[in-house]
């Protein structure tokens, strides 16, 4: 995309921002709108981010990609596929359209989360139009920077609540030299006290998912490495090593394409409707726990990601038993897909942290135009 | 002192008024014990500066509470009577982060030292503030795990520090800052409310406080609690030594490391001054001929590293480099890093002083970097050395002067302002991992517009509505930036403040 038709999609949504700050109106910004689907019901006019695209710099010896927020995200990891690096914390997309400014929004991340750390561990920067329209850069292009409050992290995972993410600046890796996938029956018990177990070792372990007393583990690094933890994956748990097309499993559990995630809204299998019948009616939970956090008494079904430390539950549940179990344990839960939204998606806030959260979102956006209660239904 | 100093300087020195200091420490006598509250200049001097020890200032007072309701009660106290607060670790901030408010309280958290849990399982240790970061890795080792962030200081500096720092180290570019390797913080805000950010999970419903309490240097929240993540020993870790006959080309093997995707454990450079002050110190056998030397790691398993020395050697031979060592043994792999380790002790041996910057760039523009700092040395007839980590782009320039010549401090001030603003001019930063403090507060007002410090600010008054945590540090004043303005042209370099970076 040339510069100047890029300068003036910014100047439009600045125009937008502007006359919304103005008229006190609440803006939904989107971007692809894969994600449409997470956090309340989003409200207000649409501010569509997808003209403000294009990849502005990469350099990969500097393992640092800057983009513009309407990049698709498939393009990102397309240049980055190029030159053998990737996003190593695996955004899912949930669609073919998921933008760069999504995902950083939405911060979540994927497998790789395991081992390679979340997406605001990869934010170096961001640019943020804010309620008066003005772009404002913070962070960097650079590994290192402390320079001011780290607010590019801030807006990661922020619900476009702050303002607009218009631009980002992320850190990439190279991809791993080696990968490989074993799969062994485990019990739910036992699959989450070796995860632990191994976790403190050091073991190339990139990724696991358990489902239905199978756990998935991919190993990935250099090849020796690899190849000596198949070796022992195979000698002390009898662990079989999965060929063929494994990516397509590990993309199926990011994207949320397996049939565990079947009939939910905005998930991406084939052919599945909401309410199908079975598991297929059920909301899906998403609950972050410490990784050794004891299974937990649901009713339902598990996939268990993270090494123990994200347990996916379709259950029905009452929300007030799910977040129990979550906070009994260290952890929280959020109504991920499905269910009834109107109480709230999110685990509730202490008291002073959502104080916190009001008067920051109070600094930031005063006329509370953006997103408005898309993360909590009063903030 | 020197301008740039005084003008820094003002808000801080601001004498209390009269009857204010028996006021507050009335008010503390009922909190605290006799031998934890200072407040008679001989017993406050000891604080009146961090490792930074040119910028100093004689605090108020000093409370050094031994309970966290003693904090609580301060906390309160300080906020009714509207006493600033300057939270304190050990005191190695090297841009004068925990330097004292003439009148203001410092709130040393040094008797905070314990480590409360090491849980193995679930690879956490759950630390109180005044801890030393090597006593995390300490304490882990039994379970062969532990804490990643080493910045060099490591013996020295306090956990509280650390995060209020974002602190990093030789081995962050594979593992990570401080930021990464967090899970929660309990502390408390200003008015003495308990907080707590993040959680032992890997994420927590809302913003993500979290990080952004992480680096804030002890403006947002005093931290009295940390969940930090511990990880597994490498198995086995060996180093390359590769000299190099010019600066520009050890610059150039560095991103070509990075080029041929290889993540070292480590990858440190140190110039030619550097490795000559050093051999003296430590002995380490370095090439005394080489312009550059660097030293690259490979940590995990047998397997891994041998791949990896074995491709890291190609590269570094191919990027130019004389010579190469190969560390063959952990004794020898320690005597290769002594030299890095021991460059800040080795520089105060050659020097009556020495001025650490600290600013990062893009790894590309290393060599030009460099080279724009040696012919810095003849416009401000100052030498510098540079020992640094490379592999982030993560420069430590150490401006080398006699403080009892205020010429020369002053000098020393001007050359590392100018490092700075080419760091940004570059693509940089104005800090990699110590800080903006009181030290590069002027330089902030190159790298952020007007509206961006605004939105420092907003954060600043959302968390500390009276603006009590550490004030007059890291985020310049709009006036205090029209003022380095006017001085800064003086200085004969024209400033950049209003470049585009969008
Ligand atoms: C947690 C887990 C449980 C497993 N359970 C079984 C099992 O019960 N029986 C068995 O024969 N093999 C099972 N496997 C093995 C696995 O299905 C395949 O060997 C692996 O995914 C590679 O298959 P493929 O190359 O044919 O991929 P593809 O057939 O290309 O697989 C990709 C597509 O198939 C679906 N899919 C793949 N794997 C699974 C799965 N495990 N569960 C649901 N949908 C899936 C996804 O929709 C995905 O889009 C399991 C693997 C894991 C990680
Ligand atoms: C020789 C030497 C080498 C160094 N090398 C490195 C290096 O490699 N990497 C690196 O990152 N740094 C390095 N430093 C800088 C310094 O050690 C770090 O910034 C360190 O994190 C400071 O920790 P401290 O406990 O000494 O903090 P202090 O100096 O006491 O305080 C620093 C800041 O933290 C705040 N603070 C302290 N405790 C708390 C708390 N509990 N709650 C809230 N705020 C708090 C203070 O207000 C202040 O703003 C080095 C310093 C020296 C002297």
């Amino acid at each position: 995309m040339s510069d100047s038709s890029s300068q003036a999609a910014l100047a439009r949504l600045r125009e937008q921002v502007l006359a919304a700050h103005e008229a006190g109106k609440a803006l939904r910004i989107r971007g692809g709108d894969t994600k449409g689907f997470y956090g309340c019901e989003p409200r207000g006019d649409s501010l569509d981010t997808r003209e403000y695209r294009g990849i502005v710099a990469y350099e990969p010896t500097e393992l640092v990609i800057t983009a513009r927020c309407g990049t698709p995200l498939a393009e990102i990891e397309a240049a980055l596929a190029e030159k053998g690096q990737w996003l190593p914390f695996e955004p899912p997309s949930f669609g073919e359209g998921a933008t760069v400014g999504g995902m950083v929004a939405a911060g979540l991340s994927g497998p790789g989360r395991q081992s390679a750390g979340a997406v605001r561990d990869f934010v170096l920067g961001a640019a943020m139009l804010d309620a008066q329209g003005r772009a404002l850069n913070f962070g960097g292009q650079v590994m290192k920077n402390v320079a001011g409050y780290d607010v590019s992290r801030l807006l990661c995972g922020s619900l476009g609540m702050l303002g607009v993410v218009a631009e980002v600046s992320l850190k990439v890796l190279p991809r791993p030299a080696a990968t490989a996938t074993v799969s062994m029956p485990l019990d739910r018990p036992a699959a989450l006290r070796l995860l632990n177990e191994w976790a403190g070792r050091p073991l190339p372990i990139s990724a696991s998912a358990w489902l239905g007393g199978t756990l998935a583990l991919r190993l990935a690094g250099a090849r020796a490495a690899v190849d000596a933890a198949v070796a022992f994956f195979a000698r002390e748990h009898g662990a079989q090593q999965l060929d063929g097309e494994v990516h397509r499993f590990w993309a199926a559990v990011r994207e949320q394409t397996l049939p565990f995630f079947d009939g939910l809204p905005g998930a991406g299998s084939a052919g599945a409707e909401p309410g199908a019948g079975g598991a297929a009616s059920l909301p899906l939970w998403r609950v972050s726990v410490p990784s050794v956090a004891p299974p937990l008494a649901l009713p339902g079904e598990e996939l268990i990601e993270w090494g123990g430390a994200l347990r996916w539950w379709r259950s029905d549940a009452e929300p007030r038993a799910v977040r129990e179990a979550a906070a009994r344990v260290g952890g929280h839960a959020t109504l991920f897909r499905g269910g009834d939204r109107s109480a709230g998606v999110f685990a509730p806030l202490s008291p002073a942290l959502m104080a916190l959260h009001r008067r920051l979102k109070a600094e930031l956006d005063p006329k509370g135009i953006f997103n408005p209660g898309r993360m909590y239904p009063d903030l | 002192m020197s301008t740039v100093y005084e003008d820094r300087f003002a808000d801080l020195a601001a004498a209390p008024a009269p009857g204010r200091q028996q006021q507050v420490v009335e008010r503390l006598k009922a909190l605290l014990p006799p031998h934890a509250l200072l407040f008679r200049e001989e017993d406050v001097r000891p604080y009146e500066c961090d490792a930074l020890s040119a910028f100093r200032q004689l605090p108020m007072v000093v409370a050094l509470p031994e309970t966290e309701e003693q904090v609580v009660g301060i906390l309160k106290a300080c906020h009714e009577l509207e006493v600033p607060i300057v939270a304190r670790g050990a005191g190695t901030s090297l841009s004068g982060g925990s330097m004292p408010h003439a009148a203001g309280v410092v709130l040393s958290l040094a008797k905070f030292n314990r480590i409360l849990a090491i849980d193995p399982v679930a690879r956490t240790a759950r630390v109180q503030p005044g801890v030393r970061n090597l006593a995390v890795s300490e304490a882990a080792a039994p379970y062969d795990l532990y804490y990643a962030p080493d910045p060099s200081s490591q013996i020295a500096c306090s956990i509280g520090g650390n995060l209020a720092e974002n602190s990093g180290g030789v081995h962050c570019l594979k593992y990570g800052l401080t930021v990464h390797n967090v899970l929660r913080v309990r502390g408390y805000t200003v008015d003495g409310e308990p907080v707590e950010f993040g959680s032992e999970a890997l994420d927590s419903p809302g913003l993500d406080l979290l990080s952004l309490v992480i680096g804030s240097e002890g403006m947002l929240a005093v931290t009295m609690e940390a969940t930090l993540k511990l990880v597994p020993k490498p198995q086995l870790a060996r180093v390359v030594m590769a000299s190099f006959d010019d600066v520009v080309k050890a610059g150039d093997a560095v991103a070509g490391i990075i080029a041929a995707g290889i993540i070292p454990a480590g990858l440190e450079m140190m110039d030619r001054k550097a490795t000559v002050a050093v051999e003296e110190f430590v002995h380490a056998g370095y090439d005394l001929d080489a312009q550059a030397i660097l030293l690259a790691e490979s940590d995990g398993t047998p397997e891994e590293v041998a791949e990896e020395i074995v491709r890291m050697e190609t590269v570094l031979r191919e990027s130019g480099a004389t010579r190469i060592q190969v560390s063959e043994s952990e004794a020898q792999r320690l005597l290769f890093w002594s030299g890095r380790k021991n460059a800040f002790p080795a520089a105060g041996r050659v020097s009556p002083d020495y001025y650490c910057m600290d600013g990062t760039i893009p790894r590309k523009n290393i060599g030009r970097l460099l080279a724009d700092i040696a012919a810095m040395e003849d416009k401000y007839r100052l030498r510098c050395m540079n020992v640094f980590h490379a592999g982030d782009g993560n420069m430590h320039p150490l401006i080398l002067f006699d403080a009892n010549d205020p010429d020369e401090w002053h000098r020393a001030e001007l050359f590392g302002a100018e490092i700075l603003e080419l760091c940004v001019e570059y693509g940089g930063t104005v800090t990699g991992e110590h800080g903006v403090g009181i030290e590069k507060i002027n330089s902030m007002c190159v790298q952020f517009s007007p509206e961006e410090r605004a939105a420092f600010f907003a954060v600043k008054r959302a968390f500390d509505p009276p603006g009590l945590l550490n004030p007059g540090k890291g985020i310049p004043t709009l006036a205090r930036c029209a003022e380095y303005g006017k001085m800064h042209v003086h200085a004969g370099r024209l400033a950049f403040p209003d470049l585009p970076r969008f």
